[in-house]
């Protein structure tokens, strides 16, 4: 039992120096070298402004954009410094009622816009992601809210479809993951195409 | 579900079975010290160490060594926490935990839990992820192979007091098997997208400022309350997003591989930097299992009978593929309170239960991860369990219960499955009246008892933890969500640290001093309990003779066993289980589809 405190004190000590630093150290050397966007997380700039990342998406709610999916981060949705998904059980009555609360809302903004829509909402445009950071929202949600952001941002649908197509992520060589839009990446380009005020 | 949902799932079992085989046979070669690609280094732990690579232990010596390395470990993560304010690499000036949080995170990394009461981003320190968890993920994880290469030498040696030297297992299983896979796997998800930086965490404009509205509160904190009684809030807008990064790609790497599971961020694989992209995933997910399915392989290589291993590997994916799959159904099948939604698959949307999982990941892979996740003891998530259909929530939670032996964690895993295998014998034996042998072992009255206590100890945790809770104040109190919901929270939880598996129903809140404690000590339990009980039963048959196989010996490597091996395992996660599983998920099921 004595004997085993000089090799457990040693080894620790020489696993943490290899493990915990030389390891870790080693990777963020080569990752900045080889992949340094990806690595720093993948922000969008313009110039000196840093408009987002990639990866992270941000809180749309005006009619004139696209919806990013609810957020159940706090204290506002879509803290990256403070990722967090809602953990609301399938039968949570507060849940159920917030679910019927965000379609409520999506047409009421239609109704606002003057566009009429029967479809029903997909699913994940009205449900909180796991990371509450989802920078996606399916094809399907996309295509639901293109004419009430035609209507709205005075951007011809035809173009606004377009747009869509063009940040639609397909799946990993036609078989991994699902489609995804990145919403902020759409966002930003729509922001381009929008008529002078 | 749509086709391509059925192609990544078995394209997923295929890779995994595919690379299992060669993984395997190297581990078999790295264990038998075969591997030499750092014989000077390692040579130079020895020598340090004050050992020697030929010296053997005896079961009783090698289990001292693991318990003081592992109770060692536990310390310094404890410690780190507790200075990680006065130690430097600090980025965020962040506090130090309570004590109770810190030493409930320390003992969930030693015991290769890694539970997750803290929530990385907002809790932790860079120097305390790298040197503590990052640390206790890879030795904690080799603690683990080292035990099982013990038992299979129990098998394999004859009448020899030595199981081998705990010292050289470890240093072994670190430096060739975990570093190397880890470095290469944590460079593939860096290129995906996974951060790894020492800066600080990063500031985005936000397109849209947001408002929020915080209490007012008095100096002494006390909230203010306006005329009508009401708390007063003020009104703040938002302007700039905070972007949470840090050397997460390293630790993410070898918090699958090594079964480990805990994030790098507070919702761990959800996160987009932690895991990125679908190929991010499908890399991840894979690690998950991989070392697992490998030692299966390399225990048939190392006992000389291959046939023996795929036995173990075929048992364990006939029953994750028996699970995965109402899982799947399950969350595919959506929720059916919701109305006016469109919850069906189709080529533009995965559809189903999509609260608390991501758009690029859909049902198919988050029901997937789950079941990888859970039949491992590993419990990172890329998707939120708790949010999950009552049956969907349940195959995980299963899957733990059932003791962490479908895969299992590294080593752990396979420790239990061969201790099942040892309890199926036995049963078998019973049925024709001859005394059990497995791999030319007698078995007897002594290693009954030890394999009876290795499974049940964690049952034994996991049930007297959730009856503690619900009968207290604080237990109670963690709860999130209301009804059988709630019950399955504190199930899950107790399921998740008996076994050492570390994956939550995250709504239920742990960070208080009773489920720090009660939670730390399901951990301990789980896992040195079983841990015990394996080496001693490593060293009592590594000291016995080698019987030749007879007209009445049960062979175990054929279909037949295979058969008797799974029944084995389900009937005893049935019978300890299912009164638990009907309060919680089960009656919550009922209660969905009838309201």
């Amino acid at each position: 039992m004595i004997s085993s405190i000089r090799p457990a004190i040693v080894l620790l000590v020489l696993f943490t120096v290899l493990t915990g630093a030389a390891y870790p150290l080693l990777v963020t050397g080569v990752s900045q070298v080889i992949f340094p966007h990806q690595a720093n997380g993948s922000l969008i700039r313009e110039g000196d402004r840093v408009r987002g990342s990639a990866l992270i998406g941000q809180p749309f709610g005006e009619p004139g954009r696209f919806w990013s999916r609810p957020s159940a981060t706090g204290p506002h949705g879509y803290n990256a410094g403070a990722s967090s998904g809602s953990n609301a059980g399938p039968t949570n009555p507060a849940f159920l009622q917030a679910v019927k609360d965000r379609v409520a809302a999506l047409h009421d903004a239609e109704k606002a816009a003057g566009v009429k829509n029967d479809a029903p909402v997909p699913v994940d445009l009205v449900t909180a992601s796991g990371s509450g950071l989802d920078p996606h929202i399916s094809p399907a949600a996309a295509e639901y809210q293109i004419a009430r952001v035609a209507a709205v941002s005075g951007v011809p649908e035809r173009d606004v479809r377009e747009l869509v197509a063009k940040y639609t992520y397909g799946r990993f060589v036609g078989l991994l993951g699902e489609p995804a839009v990145n919403v902020l990446e759409l966002n930003l380009a729509l922001e381009k195409l929008k008529p002078a005020p | 579900m749509t086709w391509q949902s059925y192609v990544q799932l078995a394209l997923y079992l295929g890779v995994l079975i595919g690379l299992s085989f060669p993984l395997g046979k190297f581990m078999a070669h790295v264990f038998e010290g075969k591997v030499r690609w750092f014989a000077p280094l390692e040579r130079a732990f020895y020598w340090l160490a004050g050992t020697r690579e030929d010296r053997d232990m005896n079961w009783k010596q090698y289990a001292w060594a693991a318990m003081m390395f592992n109770l060692l470990g536990l310390l310094a993560v404890f410690v780190l926490q507790m200075f990680q304010q006065q130690l430097p690499v600090n980025t965020e000036n962040l506090p130090p935990p309570s004590w109770h949080l810190a030493l409930n995170t320390a003992i969930s990394f030693a015991t290769n839990t890694n539970w997750q009461a803290y929530g990385g981003e907002t809790t932790l320190s860079y120097l305390v992820q790298m040197l503590g968890l990052t640390v206790q993920n890879f030795v904690s994880a080799a603690t683990g192979i080292a035990v099982v290469i013990a038992l299979i030498r129990g098998f394999s040696r004859r009448e020899s007091a030595g199981i081998g030297n705990f010292w050289v297992d470890l240093t072994r299983g670190t430096l060739y098997v975990l570093l190397p896979l880890s470095f290469v796997l944590a460079l593939a998800l860096v290129s995906q997208g996974v951060v790894q930086t020492m800066s600080p965490y990063q500031k985005a404009e936000f397109i849209e400022a947001q408002t929020i509205e915080t209490p007012v509160k008095n100096d002494s904190g006390e909230p203010v309350l306006d005329a009508d009684g009401k708390p007063v809030t003020e009104k703040t807008i938002v302007k700039e997003q905070t972007i949470a990064v840090g050397p997460a790609a390293s630790q993410v790497a070898i918090k699958q591989l090594g079964t480990n599971g805990g994030g790098f961020f507070n919702v761990n694989s959800a996160h987009p930097l932690e895991n990125a992209t679908p190929l991010s995933n499908f890399m991840q997910v894979l690690a998950i299992l991989i070392i697992s399915g490998g030692l299966c392989i390399a225990f048939g290589e190392l006992v000389k009978d291959r046939r023996q291993g795929i036995a173990m590997l075929a048992a364990m994916t006939i029953v994750l593929v028996a699970l995965l799959i109402p899982c799947v159904a399950a969350e595919q099948s959506g929720n059916p309170a919701f109305a006016g939604v469109d919850q069906v698959a189709s080529a533009n949307q995965s559809g189903g239960n999509m609260e608390g999982k991501e758009t690029r990941f859909g049902i198919a892979n988050s029901a997937l991860w789950a079941t990888a996740t859970t039949a491992a003891s590993n419990g990172s998530v890329n998707s939120m369990h708790d949010s999950y259909t009552p049956l969907g929530g349940m195959v995980p939670m299963w899957l733990m219960q059932l003791g962490e032996i479908i895969f299992g964690g590294v080593g752990s895993g396979l420790y239990g499955m061969l201790v099942f295998a040892l309890v199926a014998v036995f049963i078998a034996g019973l049925m024709v009246g001859r005394t059990p042998e497995y791999l030319g072992k007698k078995i007897q009255a002594h290693e009954m008892k030890m394999a009876s206590l290795a499974i049940l100890i964690p049952a034994g945790a996991v049930l007297v933890g959730t009856a503690l809770a619900c009968v207290s104040d604080w237990g109670l109190a963690g709860r999130a969500n209301p009804g059988a919901h709630g019950f399955s929270e504190i199930l899950y939880a107790y399921s998740s640290a008996g076994n050492n598996n570390g994956s939550a129903f995250a709504g239920l809140t742990v960070n208080t001093l009773g489920y720090d404690l009660s939670l730390g000590a399901a951990m301990l339990l789980g896992r040195f309990g079983p841990m015990l009980a394996v080496l001693a039963i490593a060293g009592s048959l590594a000291a016995k003779k080698t019987v030749t196989p007879g007209p009445g010996t049960l062979p175990t490597h054929t279909p037949l066993f295979v058969g008797l091996l799974i029944g084995t395992v389900l009937l005893v996660g049935a019978l300890t289980f299912v009164p638990a599983l009907a309060l919680g998920p089960i009656v919550e099921h009922l209660l969905m589809v009838k309201p």
